[in-house]
């Protein structure tokens, strides 16, 4: 198993506070950019960082990760590139973990033992596939853990107590909650309905849980990292991207603009239990 | 007659077919698929469920509709004698009513009243909103903002019944955008929604659920053709977009192993162009919409945007039953090129008194290439499974006609 997640959250635990996983999409909104971007994230506070592999029919998400992708799409990004973008990222830094998180499709196509070899050599640490519930572990799942990598499942609303044992059996560095049932960057749901779940889902697994979808703000990030184990933002951030562009394409202005809104938004997830 | 090498065992437990198929869906509907499929079961096994069903086929559907010998079309192409199966005689005008009743009646039966859908042509979303009428549910449509455009017409019809029309401008503003957002409804409504899927697609149970429904076609004609001609044809032909019409009609057929299966696909522009929807024949095995099946895509696994004449053709995936049956060679697949089916499409209004749709326009184009090769003796059942109504605006655009200078 790669180290870098279990001992990041680790060295969390011992300073008691939250993670704070941030979100961008590979090549958004070109390939250089997208690297500033990936590469300024741990200095502006993020713990964990999530890179979205870009892909044409994103059903779990809603606009502003849908714009992200094609932005990216059009820019010529492809499962090659977002690779390099991780094996770029690794050269300064070997402890922040890196979590792709996209579709199955461009995996399958990529083909699945060339992908995890290829991951792993670039530093990847693990995946978050939103179409591979366990119903479809045999697909790229177990492989994945087999080799040493995490596989982070969400866990949804609708995921009962009966079925909350089959989402965490194979999954690996933390569990991901989907605050609310909708798709990213909806409005987030009531923070007490949120906590419970979370020791809900905490009664069933030793993982850490973070929180996810609707997360936007400093002060969100407060009040649901009281209770999670991390909190993760990815629309606010891409839409940081999106206002900063200029007839399309990025301005100087585009990185610094991610990495004050993360550095914002870090500060609250630092003050969530003083 | 179904035992161990039959092809009429799909899907398992898994809902695969063979290495198609499956459940690749977001966590937050996978419970919603698991409750699906045990409701679907459930149903299934209950008579009361079956006598609902074949109530409204026979009295609200008009079913069973009629297996047609087209006298005139059999002399003209000189060969095999032609039949068409008339599901563009159904209420709607097309074989996508079948679904809708068997589904409607189960989200009645699963207390989930607020019914969504996808459409393309708009047959299915008209056939949607035709039941949601019927049974008092509030009905929303999702429809490439692309297609309200050439669609205009049944967009009325669907909002004469009720329906809410929301059109889809998202990635390209088609028909597998529209599904997109579908889901995206679904995953956000998980408490009353029911997902009224119109082709024999998506997750499990969906495949087989709606090719169960639609299986009335091939059963119909089966004794249809037996009583005519007292034997089974020798040939099937059907047009395949998603391939619900076609699963309906081939499956009874699948284990009468002498009866030759041929479906139809949208070679749009020509396969050597980028305009065509033929994911079976110039496409390979990837995952979208929840199961694995041939799909129109590039190197990287990004989904490309089909281009056919037909709207209801205008999809870049395939149910994946229609996957399993290519691979195993059983059903052979084939593509039709916009030009030719539309030359089918006049050949059988001037020649039946018949206006097809485009999308069986299609089948016909292959019928017109078969038909003259094989002996007289020999049987052709091709599935007209929808009517030309629809179309008349698409066809005479494409035939240089404006109809309003009259």
């Amino acid at each position: 198993m790669t180290q870098r997640m279990d001992a990041r959250f680790a060295a969390l635990k011992a300073e008691n506070r939250p993670a704070f996983v941030t979100f961008v999409m590979a090549g958004d909104p070109d390939l250089e950019t997208a690297q500033q971007i990936v590469d300024g994230l741990p200095g502006a506070g993020a713990d964990v960082i999530e890179i979205g592999m870009p892909f044409s029919d994103p059903m779990a998400d809603g606009p502003a990760i849908q714009a992200a992708g094609q932005r990216a799409l059009e820019a010529g990004q492809d499962m090659v590139k977002t690779l390099t973008l991780v094996k770029n990222f690794r050269k300064k830094d070997d402890a922040t973990p890196i979590v792709l998180m996209g579709y199955y499709n461009p995996i399958y196509i990529y083909g699945v033992d060339k992908f995890i070899k290829d991951a792993l050599d670039a530093g990847v640490d693990g995946f978050i596939i939103v179409d591979l519930p366990p119903e479809e572990d045999e697909e790229f799942c177990l492989p994945a853990i087999a080799k040493g990598l995490n596989f982070i499942r969400l866990a949804a609303p609708t995921t009962d107590d009966a079925r909350l044992p089959t989402v965490l059996s194979n999954t690996s560095g933390f569990v991901y909650y989907v605050s609310m049932t909708g798709v990213t960057g909806s409005a987030l749901s009531n923070p007490t309905d949120i906590a419970d779940q979370v020791t809900r889902i905490k009664n069933h697994t030793d993982l850490p849980v973070c929180v996810g979808f609707g997360i936007k703000t400093a002060d969100d990030a407060k009040r649901i990292g009281a209770d999670a184990d991390g909190v993760v933002v990815g629309s606010a951030l891409v839409q940081a991207v999106e206002k900063s562009l200029e007839n399309g394409k990025a301005t100087a202005n585009t990185a610094r603009a991610v990495h004050e809104l993360v550095a914002d938004i870090a500060k609250g997830v630092r003050a969530a239990r003083s | 007659m179904s035992g161990e090498n039959s092809l009429r065992m799909g899907p398992d437990e898994r809902g695969r077919f063979g290495h198609f198929g499956g459940r690749f869906v977001a966590e937050t509907l996978m419970p919603l698929i698991l409750e699906l499929d045990e409701a679907y079961k459930a149903a299934k096994a209950d008579p009361a469920f079956k006598e609902e069903f074949d109530y409204l086929l026979k009295h609200y559907v008009g079913r069973p509709s009629p297996l047609y010998y087209a006298e005139r079309m059999t002399e003209h192409l000189g060969g095999a004698k032609i039949y068409f199966k008339r599901d563009e005689l159904n209420h709607t005008g097309s074989h996508k009513i079948n679904n809708c009743i068997g589904q409607i009646l189960l989200a009645k039966r699963m207390g989930k009243p607020r019914i969504i859908a996808e459409t393309g042509a708009g047959q299915h979303g008209v056939a949607t909103a035709t039941v949601c009428a019927r049974f008092g549910f509030p009905c929303t449509i999702y429809m490439g903002a692309k297609d309200v455009e050439r669609q205009a017409p049944n967009v009325f019809r669907m909002k004469l019944l009720g329906a809410e029309i929301i059109p889809v401008t998202a990635g390209q503003g088609t028909l597998k955008d529209s599904m997109n957002e579908a889901l995206r409804d679904w995953v956000t409504n998980v408490d009353d929604t029911y997902y009224l899927i119109g082709t024999a697609a998506g997750p499990h149970p969906y495949p087989e659920m709606v090719r169960d429904f639609q299986s009335i076609i091939g059963q119909e004609t089966k004794e249809q053709m037996q009583e005519a001609e007292g034997r089974l044809p020798d040939m099937l032909i059907a047009a395949v977009g998603g391939g619900s019409n076609a699963i309906g009609l081939f499956h009874p057929f699948l284990d009468d192993r002498d009866v030759r299966i041929v479906g139809v696909e949208a070679g749009g522009k020509g396969l050597d162009t980028d305009e065509h929807c033929a994911s079976l024949t110039a496409g390979s095995p990837g995952v979208l919409h929840g199961n694995r099946t041939y799909l129109l895509q590039n190197y990287d696994g990004q989904i490309d945007e089909g281009a056919s004449i037909s709207a209801g053709l205008d999809y870049p995936g395939i149910g994946p039953e229609h996957s399993f049956l290519k691979d195993s060679g059983r059903v052979e697949y084939v593509p039709i090129n916009d030009e030719e089916a539309l030359a089918a499409f006049q050949l059988l209004t001037r020649l039946e008194g018949i206006i097809p749709a485009l999308e069986p326009s299609h089948a016909l184009a292959e019928v017109v290439k078969r038909a003259p090769t094989m002996d007289k003796d020999q049987i052709i059942v091709m599935n007209l499974c929808g009517r030309g109504d629809k179309d008349v605006f698409t066809a005479a655009k494409h035939l240089g006609v404006d109809l309003n200078s009259d």
